[in-house]
């Protein structure tokens, strides 16, 4: 370990602007993200607005997205035109998975904790780390920007399935799209293969595989699906790119009829290549979505039963038999496209293998609740309610993993309320407990509860208010996309009155992050002289029991710490203290 | 203010790997999967042509830039070994050799990319020459990208030497193992887009 006497100042710029200490960097990837967590879902905001009151005048920001529309070119008296409808779902769903949960989870939590809790001073390629965020900047600047092109930012929803997506030449917003993708696939490269050689290569003396945190396996596997799979998705985007710019028919069938002429390019492409290209990364991803929050809510479980982990082995052996099998269950996205009864067999088969490790984790946690005396504090609840908030999400996928069923659920409301269950009262609260777990870590400051409690009740009731109407929507047969929110569609009719509904949840839920915010500035501002216990939750884990809060500078440890016990030894018989750190003798 | 990362040259004992052999074997993993998809879009579009038109590429050419490639990974083994037997001159010899190989290709290659643009063959002429073109000129991409490397290796970074030997060997190992692979990759265009 270095001697930190040798200290000299650091300008500004290499401090806070262009550093390579992955506590920065972490906290650079958390701001950043969490804005665009915050714009993702203000588009989602003024799309409510337009699925419950179609073609009015969007309250408040009328005049914003007035101004926007016609800066693409689109028609508006303050109402959110359906072009701009198009543009608005396509990047909310861009935003939400790459340019805000992804980076959290991986870029922020990841790089934050991961060193902390194996021992080490930083990331294994502190410079790499660095280019890593540079690089998701560069594409978030490129998504934004595209905005306010003409023709608006890309349309074609966050799947970009061609033919739509390369019929559009005339404007230039899915070209940006997927420069903007190959930045943010080698920022996820660079960053997950750092995680996985710090993992490897920089645990200390006495941490063991299975000493290791639930959390850092659970960062592990992530990594892994990211370096394996990211890289598909990076070829499906330079051909889609080509077909773009340098009119190559990669993806475009012979004869393709578009706006009543036959279109000019050479043809022979095939549309449902980009549709397993394009899953072949997409589903590994939506367990890079839920994975680190799961590491989250084990590591927050074990803590606040003062429990050990239920099954920890369990946990682990099933976490990586799940990451081999999102590899091949992609094609469960493509029942409906002819692709043959022999390989919607296989898919559906193996989905419902892939099924069981998820049912083995939440199993585990809720037997881990079993006989603990439970401390309810924020991150607890937002915990506890991770379980059955991902247990509907889990649930509602088995029917969509079988094909006779998915041929009525398959692009209606009902895929939309699947995979936001596990993603938004999943990962998105796992997110929030993390950052009331961790934020003393960080900070040195603890959040404040009442804040903290009132900010967790309204969000849970309000994610319900939204998600839940929409399960009945899809079992009705409502279609997903549909600009008008359905009041042209028939089969929406039954059903089309919880919109209004729906969308006040929606405007709630925004509201109910205000005392999160207010909790996180006031906290900031006032409590300077507080400074806070390093172990506030009596954990065992590294992080918190051989660092002061927040770490020391670059370098984290004054020395190196031995590890000589498992991570979550709670409540241990005949011993002082319910706890014993990970690095007690 | 320079921390210090364990295993970052020397080997750590339980996974016998220093950091940056992990890394590049991660790095390298992901191009497999990147050219495994581009070479799956390929097997599929091939399936479903109706032509597939490849006599008009030039395999003479194509395998001068075989054997070229080919030499210059052996002169890139050379150049590794030459630095684990401390003689610097010989490493210097072998790394220069190296780049001219990388050179020589891609004029090659410009030449053979010219030529069919003078015949009206461009990416969106047909299917084939759709993927012909992509995927040499993402593989180019790649032999540009170990120029640059073995560039900065081969001069500016040399001077790590005089400090660091061990770690500096431990480089060229590493621009080593990148540069097999991008040989390798053409090994496997080299038939699957001119011969067969
Ligand atoms: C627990 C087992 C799960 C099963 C059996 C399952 C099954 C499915 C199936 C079959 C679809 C396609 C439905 C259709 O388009 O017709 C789907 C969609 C989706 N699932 Fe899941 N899923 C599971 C867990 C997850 C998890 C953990 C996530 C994490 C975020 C997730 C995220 C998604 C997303 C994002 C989509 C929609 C993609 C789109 O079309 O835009 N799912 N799921
Ligand atoms: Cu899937």
């Amino acid at each position: 370990m270095s001697d930190h006497s040798s200290h000299h100042e650091e300008s500004f710029l290499r401090k806070y602007i262009f550093s390579i200490d992955h506590k920065i960097i972490g906290i650079q990837y958390g701001i950043t993200s969490l804005f665009f967590l915050l714009f993702g879902f203000s588009l989602m905001l003024v799309m409510r607005w337009q699925l419950a009151y179609p073609d009015t005048p969007v309250p408040l920001v009328g005049g914003l997205i007035k101004w926007l529309a016609e800066l693409n070119g689109f028609a508006s008296n303050g109402n959110l035109p359906p072009d701009l409808y198009n543009v608005f779902g396509a990047m909310h769903g861009t935003i939400m998975i790459f340019l805000g949960v992804v980076p959290i989870v991986v870029g922020a939590f990841g790089n934050y904790l991961v060193p902390l809790q194996i021992g080490a001073p930083d990331m294994a390629f502190p410079k790499l780390n660095m280019a890593s965020y540079w690089t998701y900047f560069v594409g978030g600047v490129v998504m934004v920007v595209s905005f306010f092109i003409p023709g608006g930012a890309a349309n074609s929803g966050w799947t970009s399935y061609p033919p739509l997506s390369e019929i559009t030449t005339a404007t230039h917003g899915q070209t940006f799209w997927l420069i903007g993708m190959i930045f943010l696939i080698t920022s996820s490269l660079l960053g997950s293969m750092n995680i996985i050689v710090t993992i490897v290569q920089l645990r200390v003396e006495g941490l063991t595989w299975m000493r290791l945190p639930f959390f850092i396996w659970t960062q592990l596997i992530t990594s892994f699906l990211l370096v394996l799979a990211f890289p598909p998705l990076e070829a499906a985007g330079i051909l889609q790119l080509m077909d773009r710019v340098a009119g190559t028919s990669f993806f475009l069938p012979s004869g393709l009829v578009v706006g009543g002429e036959v279109l000019a390019n050479s043809g022979g492409g095939s549309p449902l290549l980009w549709q397993h290209l394009f899953w072949f990364l997409a589903h590994p991803e939506v367990y890079v979505l839920i994975l680190p929050g799961m590491g989250v809510i084990g590591e927050i479980i074990a803590n606040n039963t003062r429990k050990p982990l239920w099954g920890y082995k369990s946990l682990v052996y099933g976490i990586t038999f799940l990451g081999f099998m999102s590899f091949i269950v992609w094609a469960h996205h493509m029942f409906l496209t002819g692709m043959g009864q022999a390989m919607s067999v296989f898919f559906q088969t193996t989905t419902m293998i892939i099924s069981i490790p998820s049912v083995i984790v939440l199993t585990c946690f809720l037997i881990s609740l079993w006989g603990g005396s439970i401390r309810f504090n924020t991150p607890m609840l937002f915990a506890l309610s991770w379980l059955p908030m991902f247990g509907i999400g889990g649930l509602t996928g088995l029917p969509l993993g079988l094909a006779p069923p998915d041929i009525h659920l398959h692009d209606t409301y009902y895929v939309i309320s699947h995979f936001h269950y596990i993603v938004a009262p999943g990962t998105i609260f796992a997110i929030f407990a993390g950052i009331y777990y961790w934020f003393p870590k960080v900070t040195g400051k603890m959040l404040n509860e009442r804040l903290g409690k009132t900010h967790f009740w309204f969000s849970l009731i309000f994610m319900n208010g939204i998600f839940f109407p929409m399960l009945i929507q899809g079992l009705a047969g409502v279609s997903r996309r549909l600009a008008d929110g359905g009041i042209t569609y028939a089969h929406a009719q039954g059903v089309i009155h919880y919109n209004s509904f729906m969308s006040a949840s929606a405007w709630w839920l925004a509201v109910a992050q205000i005392p999160f915010i207010v909790n996180i500035i006031w906290t900031l501002i006032k409590k300077k002289d507080n400074p806070v216990d390093p172990n506030p939750w009596k954990a065992t884990t590294i992080e918190w029991t051989d660092t002061t809060s927040p770490p020391l500078g670059h370098g984290n440890f004054e020395k190196e710490p031995v590890v000589y016990r498992g991570p979550y030894e709670y409540s241990v018989p005949n011993e002082k203290e319910d706890y014993i750190p990970q690095t007690k003798k | 203010m320079d921390i210090k990362i364990p295993f970052n040259e020397e080997l750590r004992p339980d996974t016998g790997l220093y950091n940056a052999k992990l890394g590049v074997w991660l790095f390298l993993a992901s191009e497999v999967m990147l050219f495994g998809a581009l070479f799956s879009a390929y097997v599929l579009l091939r399936v479903a042509a109706p032509i597939w038109d490849n006599s008009i590429l030039n395999i003479p050419m194509a395998t001068i830039n075989t054997v070229v490639l080919i030499t210059s990974s052996v002169t890139m083994i050379m150049s590794w070994v030459s630095l684990k037997m401390k003689n610097l001159e010989k490493y210097k010899l072998y790394m220069g050799l190296t780049i001219l190989c990388s050179v020589v290709f891609l004029i090659i290659k410009y030449f053979e990319y010219s030529s069919k643009f003078e015949h009206g063959y461009y990416p969106s002429t047909n299917t084939f020459l759709a993927i012909y073109f992509t995927m040499t000129g993402l593989h180019m991409l790649h032999v540009l990208g170990g120029i640059v490397v073995n560039f900065y290796l081969w001069i500016p970074g040399v001077k790590m030497w005089e400090t660091e030997p061990e770690r500096f060997t431990n480089r060229i190992e590493i621009a080593g193992l990148y540069w097999h692979f991008v040989d390798l990759v053409w090994i496997f265009l080299f038939p699957a887009l001119y011969l067969l």
